[in-house]
């Protein structure tokens, strides 16, 4: 048991080390809050442009999404990070992770806001157009509104479990809680710092994933 | 502009020859991508289904553990568990392969996401189900089985396809640890031939293993949006 | 149906000072109910008044809160009983069918046959075709639950019922659910069942069923029996203001 809180929770370690984590933590919430912003925003975008049913618009769209859903991230993260230099294009590491990691949670909020817009009846959109209502402020004043409730839940889900994936961006060396702390562990030789990491993680998802239990049933998603 | 010259994005990104030379580390890296999911799909999903069916039997005490526990699991990137899990426990001479920690992680964050899942399947079948089955003699184990679960698992089809996909991508966090799977072996070939071809390539594979599963789901989840 | 149980007690069912609360709130207040050999019981009273609580607390669906429940002179509310041997001596019918709609209607009478009676496929499914033939539905059996209707759905729960030879079934008001012109076919087949001797506790509000059906009525309401007797002597002579005013009301003057 004392070998074990030596090794994982080495008090004086952490200490040693807070400063450096607590960097790293404030990194990985710059580049959660850009993720989620740009990310469901760009996602909302999206699927307004697919009410508009253009077709190769449209197909434009599902492909986007279908390639985002269907790649692992911490693939498209390493293409990004190792493939653009090669024909000379360089970003830092964490306008990389920001892009991926957006564009991750924009395919997969499009498609939640998609099936929101779709599965508003079809009534709605009679008695708006009827009381002289265009296509736009209909969309944007009667069915976006509905939809967007009934988003809530999966999309909260969602977009925790893509924000988590932050951590991914220490693979390309974004100085981000996770790079921090295994650095860290390498010079003390001790688990502790990463144990920091998981407190740090904890801290900012845990009260978020009971947050979603609770939004769930506010917000029931009845299928 | 020629920097997006078409020649030099062929030679980066499309180069036969690097292909040609190669591929036999992918087609290992697959298989090994392969024989991870085929451990981890069935392992993360029992655990899940094991954690929803304890929760459903309302146990004093354990209900407020278990949502604890999952919650605990669905916080913490994987990736973090993963190397806590690799480079922590060797610290206490215990020398786990990277297989089987890869296994650990993988079991414990899937089977928190699989068992809300299944939760919500489990809640969405009607009290009455349960009823019948005791009253005909079905102990509660017995009556998860063959009444309860069967079709707790076909309402929420869709979100279990969905976990499987996430389930599969997320094996590719394993090349962090050096285990040889996709991910790791196209770093290792990217390495070798100086372009980033073998990472189009294992884009290509995985696409071509979830692409399929990806149109599937849409399908499954516009068929249960039309049943309502 | 004869039961090797049967001859053990003079009753099926006895229920002594069955008391059952939901948190501070009192359903049943103190029951007794017996029930012997081939006799059908009705139960009627008013909507909350217990008679469902009632009936499941036979088959410990609910746990007594106080009181003791027997089948066939086993004392079932004492620990150690194996609860799930013991609901297969005791059939149960409910209003929402509660078939299981994931399976054929020959899969929902064998299941219990299968698992519980450990019975092989081939007997369990004979057993199965030859109950689902005694509620008038032989040819219904490879259907599933949504391709039959109310009636046909809570024939197969009776078959369900009755396929585990109980000694004694529970019905919670089984034609509540239904279509009117669905209901004839389903007393029918309980008529036939009573026929064939089977022992009954109904709760209904088929008024006229139990008229012709029923050996004994009792009337329940808050949580007590308040009224028993034949059902002539229910029905043509109610005592109690409550009963008098309930007939009124589902006799609809
Ligand atoms: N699980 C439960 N939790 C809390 N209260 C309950 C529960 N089950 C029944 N009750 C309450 O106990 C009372 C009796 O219910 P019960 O279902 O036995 O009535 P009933 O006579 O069958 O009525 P109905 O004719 O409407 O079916 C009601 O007031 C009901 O609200
Ligand atoms: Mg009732």
């Amino acid at each position: 048991m004392e070998r074990f809180l030596d090794q994982f929770f080495n008090l004086e370690v952490m200490a040693r080390y807070l400063p450096d984590v607590a960097a790293g933590f404030v990194v990985t919430i710059q580049l959660a809050l850009s993720v989620i912003v740009t990310g469901l925003l760009l996602g909302l975008l999206l699927a307004v442009i697919r009410a508009f049913q253009i077709r190769p618009v449209n197909w434009l769209i599902i492909l986007f999404v279908d390639l985002y859903r269907a790649l692992p991230p911490l693939v498209i993260l390493i293409i990004f990070y190792f493939g653009l230099p090669f024909i000379g294009i360089t970003m830092s590491a964490f306008v990389i992770a920001w892009i991926v990691l957006a564009s991750v949670l924009a395919a997969f909020a499009e498609e939640i806001y998609w099936a929101g817009i779709t599965s508003v009846n079809k009534g709605q959109w009679e008695a708006a157009r009827s009381t002289g209502l265009g296509f736009t402020g209909t969309l944007f004043y009667v069915v976006i509104p509905q939809a967007i409730r009934m988003t809530i839940p999966p999309l909260t889900n969602r977009t925790i479990a893509i924000t988590k994936n932050t951590a991914l961006a220490s693979v390309v060396t974004v100085e981000e809680m996770l790079t921090v702390a295994q650095t860290s562990l390498a010079y003390a030789a001790n688990t502790s710092p990463l144990t920091m990491a998981a407190i740090g993680y904890l801290l900012i998802f845990f009260p978020l994933t009971m947050a979603s239990r609770w939004v769930e049933t506010r917000y029931a998603w009845k299928r | 502009m020629d920097m997006l010259d078409w020649e030099v994005i062929k030679f980066s990104f499309f180069n036969a020859d690097s292909l040609r030379e190669i591929y036999p580390l992918l087609l290992s890296g697959w298989g090994m991508t392969i024989k991870l999911c085929l451990a981890v799909v069935p392992l993360g999903f029992l655990f899940g289904v094991f954690l929803a069916t304890l929760h459903s039997f309302r146990v004093p005490g354990i209900n407020g553990f278990l949502v604890v526990f999952v919650d605990f699991f669905r916080s913490i990137p994987p990736l973090v568990l993963l190397i806590y899990v690799t480079y922590g426990l060797p610290f206490f001479g215990w020398d786990v392969p990277p297989f089987a920690a890869v296994l650990v992680a993988f079991t414990f964050n899937s089977g928190s996401y699989y068992g809300e899942i299944v939760r919500a399947g489990i809640e969405s079948i009607p009290a009455g189900q349960m009823e019948a089955a005791r009253s005909t003699g079905l102990s509660r184990i017995q009556a998860m089985i063959y009444v309860i679960l069967p079709q707790a698992l076909r309402n929420v089809a869709p979100d279990l396809t969905s976990n499987t996909i996430e389930l599969i991508k997320a094996t590719s966090i394993a090349s962090v640890v050096a285990l040889p799977e996709l991910l790791r072996m196209g770093r290792v070939a990217q390495g070798l031939v100086y372009n980033a071809t073998p990472l189009i390539a294992v884009a290509a594979i995985y696409l071509l293993m979830l692409w399929p599963m990806v149109r599937l789901l849409s399908r499954l989840e516009r068929r249960m949006m039309s049943a309502r | 149906m004869a039961h090797a149980h049967d001859i053990a007690s003079k009753f099926v069912v006895e229920a002594y000072d069955i008391h059952k609360s939901f948190g501070d709130f009192e359903a049943l207040k103190g029951v007794n109910l017996t029930v012997a050999p081939q006799e059908l019981v009705f139960i009627i009273g008013p909507s909350g008044s217990g008679k469902s609580t009632m009936l499941r607390c036979c088959n410990l669906l609910e746990q007594p809160s106080r009181g003791q429940v027997k089948i066939t002179g086993e004392e079932i509310t004492s620990r150690g009983v194996d609860i799930n041997e013991v609901r297969q001596r005791i059939g149960m019918v409910f209003q929402q069918f509660n078939l299981y709609p994931h399976m054929s209607a020959l899969g929902n009478v064998s299941l219990a046959l299968r698992k519980v009676k450990k019975m092989a496929r081939s007997e369990a499914e004979d057993r199965a075709h030859a109950a689902l033939k005694r509620v008038g539905l032989a040819d219904k059996a490879g259907n599933h639950p949504t391709e039959l209707s109310g009636g046909q759905q809570q024939r197969v729960a009776i078959a369900r019922a009755i396929a585990m030879e109980p000694d004694v079934i529970l019905f919670d008001e089984p034609t509540s659910a239904l279509d009117p012109e669905l209901v004839g076919s389903v007393l029918e087949v309980m008529r036939e069942l009573r026929e064939s001797g089977m022992t009954m506790v109904v709760v209904s509000h088929e008024m006229r069923f139990a008229r012709d059906a029923a050996d004994r009525v009792i009337f329940m309401d808050g949580g007590l029996i308040v009224e028993e007797g034949t059902p002539e002597r229910i029905f043509t002579d109610p005592r109690s203001d409550r009963l008098k005013s309930f007939l009124h009301s589902v006799t609809g003057h």
